[in-house]
């Protein structure tokens, strides 16, 4: 789960991390007033959504009157800003975050992230900030330092002080700077985040250092003892369906086809919309309807994949393990009985009881379009899908 | 010979007298597999499933020689499971649970490492269908009779994908040394590459297929390990091409969040190493038929 920039800041504020004095504004007046709070005469008015990179999206925006700073909060409000880390869709900006400006002499990454092949939490540090890590890791990898934080002792002074070296520091800034590490530390540790990353962090014409943009994200698994954070979530900043689909304990993922699916299991999922690509197609949507799919679960399911009104063709690969296929043919049936289906629909079953289930499908009566294998399954889905296509043309 | 579990490995289940643990404990012993009782802290003494209940890990390896456990308790409390498990002294140990925070499993890697290797237990999964010998025993919740016993190794992420992998070899009359799950959390006990090194010491299993997906490093080590160490073919398929970056796929570990962990990149690594790969899920089967006809 993310969060957004000024709660990052809140969070990190709360464990001793320097960050601009800044206040929330949700309207163009809000901000006015945030400005004159703060005082001074440079503002940064930035867009709070879900997504890095959002000064090339206009999301942020430096001003020097507050004239500038209600117009750039009008400009931002309920605009959808695109980047390349929000997808096509983008993302909705509602809330602005107003902030002293800062005057920045030097600009430095810092991050703490999980490491999959260490096991770890490592900290990456770099003395050349503002730039997206990736690109740096590619152009300039030697400019990048890691150290690995040993899960059984936590974070060492030694290591933050490594750190503080590395990026560039000097000797009066070392102690600032091992406080704000060992902060920042804490906050990944106690609140089961999985990335924490100021970039840029900055250092300031006076030598102080400003953590100037901050994101983090949590572990999905964790929140259950993170009720805080939990309440963090929010819901304008994610895909409404996979929201709505996982009040209801099913994992959906909204893609760009046409094709809709329901399948069991995360992996078959992607191997299923593996196959409808390599037919030919391109799937709508990722969805794991997971083990113990009931008639009521898979109704769901139906309603969640048809809610999108792109999808020309629907295909359901279940494989039955502790499932067995004559209790999902039937959830099937009665999950196209309910509703009105008007495209067509290809249900491939193997597994526990297939026959049983083939027999429960060919026994209803539907138009519904039998698979035996996985690849028939895919190859039949895009027939029916070009079909549809074709049909809705005509008429 | 087949991995990790064999007829008369001697087996407990954590979480035993709950709905889960004892659904898959009655299909477990159904299978033919050596249950020998299982843990519910507080309910020490009972008779559950006609066989006995322990309070502690330690108490079932004492009395009832238990080696190897099954893990059903909830993600709250199921890393404390594990790690009670490699304090008693068991051998090999599944985790079937799904929603371990990453920082508790963490914790749980770093616990292992503290034993010497010889007497560290081994763990697969969590979020993993388990490991089953097929026609031996079955340490997991698969459907066990779409297993037919032979000398194909498999090593996967996924629970259905495995089953779909098992049911296409069977329909060429192919059968499985053994199968085991690694789960599709970012960090698991077991990686591909551990698991590979087990087949390769294993008379019975003559080809492994390895069952990968996006994200992480550990189809790509595995792959290495494959060209400089094995002496048995690795067939390979690597699940997730449409999956955009940075969307998790239902996995907690299937998300690509850096360079290389495309299910493309992964392949085009792959072969480069060498590695058969299966161009489609469907063409597991066959891929491997292809291999063992040469063979």
């Amino acid at each position: 789960m993310d969060i957004h920039e000024y709660q990052a800041k809140e969070i990190l504020a709360g464990y001793g991390v320097k960050i601009a004095e800044g206040g929330l504004a949700y309207s163009p007046e809000d901000a006015v007033l945030r400005a004159r709070e703060i005082g001074g005469n440079v503002w940064a008015v930035k867009a709070q959504i879900h997504s890095g990179a959002r000064g090339k999206a206009g999301g942020v925006k430096i001003c020097s009157t507050l004239e500038e700073v209600e117009l750039a909060a009008e400009a931002m409000l309920g605009k959808r800003m695109v980047t390349h880390q929000t997808g096509p869709a983008g993302k909705v900006c509602l809330r602005l975050y107003v902030e002293a400006g800062t005057d920045i002499a030097k600009e430095l990454y810092f991050s703490f992230l999980v490491d999959r092949s260490h096991e770890r939490i490592v900290m990456v540090g770099s003395a050349q900030g503002g730039m997206e890590i990736e690109d740096l890791a590619e152009n300039n990898p030697d400019a990048i330092k890691k150290i690995y934080i040993d899960p059984a002792v936590g974070l060492l002074d030694f290591q933050a002080r490594e750190m503080a070296f590395a990026l560039g520091l000097d000797a009066t800034q070392i102690s600032h700077a091992v406080r704000l590490i060992s902060g920042c530390y804490r906050a990944v540790r106690d609140l089961d985040a999985n990335m924490l990353e100021i970039n840029p962090l900055v250092v300031t014409k006076g030598g102080e250092l400003v953590t100037l943009d901050a994101k983090m994200g949590f572990d999905d698994n964790a929140l259950f003892r993170r009720q805080k954070i939990a309440e963090l979530r929010d819901k304008t900043q994610e895909d409404s369906r996979e929201m709505a689909a996982a009040d209801r304990g099913l994992s959906y993922v909204g893609l760009d086809g046409d094709i809709g699916c329901m399948i069991n299991g995360a992996g078959l999922a992607m191997a299923t919309m593996d196959m409808i690509k390599l037919a030919g197609g391109e799937p709508a949507n990722f969805l794991d309807v997971g083990g113990g799919a009931s008639p009521e679960r898979t109704e769901k399911a139906f309603r969640l994949v048809l809610a999108d009104e792109g999808v020309k063709a629907m295909l359901v690969n279940i494989f039955a393990g502790i499932n067995r296929c004559d209790w999902i043919a039937e959830g099937v049936v009665h999950a196209v009985r309910k509703i009105d289906m008007k495209i067509p629909l290809i249900v491939r079953l193997s597994g526990t009881n297939v026959e049983q289930g083939r027999k429960i499908i060919a026994d209803s009566g539907l138009p519904i379009i039998t698979a035996t294998t996985l690849a028939e399954a895919a190859e039949k889905a895009v027939l029916a899908r070009n079909e549809q296509v074709a049909k809705e043309g005509a008429a | 010979m087949a991995i990790l579990i064999n007829k008369d490995t001697r087996m407990i289940v954590q979480g035993f007298t709950g709905k889960i643990g004892s659904f898959h404990a009655q299909d477990m012993i159904r299978y033919g597999s050596n249950v020998v009782g299982g843990i519910t802290p507080g309910k020490g003494g009972q008779t559950h499933l006609e066989r006995p209940v322990f309070n502690t890990v330690k108490e079932s390896v004492e009395q009832a020689g238990a080696e190897a456990s099954i893990i059903f308790v909830p993600p709250a409390f199921a890393a404390d499971s594990i790690m009670e498990a490699a304090d008693a002294g068991i051998k090999y140990c599944v985790a079937i649970t799904d929603g371990i925070p990453t920082q508790d499993m963490m914790k749980v890697k770093q616990y292992l490492r503290k034993f010497p290797k010889e007497e560290r237990m081994i763990l697969t999964g969590p979020n993993c269908a388990g490991t089953i010998s097929p026609g031996k025993s079955m340490l997991g919740i698969m459907p066990g009779h779409i297993y037919q016993s032979g000398v194909v190794g498999i090593v996967g992420r996924s629970g259905t994908l495995g089953y779909e992998a098992a049911d296409q070899l069977k329909e060429l009359g192919i059968g499985i040394s053994t199968s085991v799950g690694i789960g599709g959390d970012p960090i698991n006990g077991s990686s591909h590459r551990d698991i590979l090194e087990k087949f390769e010491q294993d008379d019975e299993t003559k080809i492994v297929l390895m069952i990968g997906e996006i994200g992480g490093p550990q189809e790509v080590e595995a792959g290495i390990y494959a060209s400089k160490q094995m002496s048995k073919p690795l067939v390979a398929y690597i699940a997730g091409l449409t999956a955009p970056k940075g969307r998790r796929m239902g996995h907690a570990g299937a998300i690509i969040s850096s360079v290389g962990e495309s299910a493309a990149e992964k392949v085009e690594m792959l072969q480069d190493l060498g590695v058969m790969i299966a161009p489609t899920p469907s063409a597991m089967g066959e891929t491997i038929a292809k291999v063992l006809a040469k063979m």
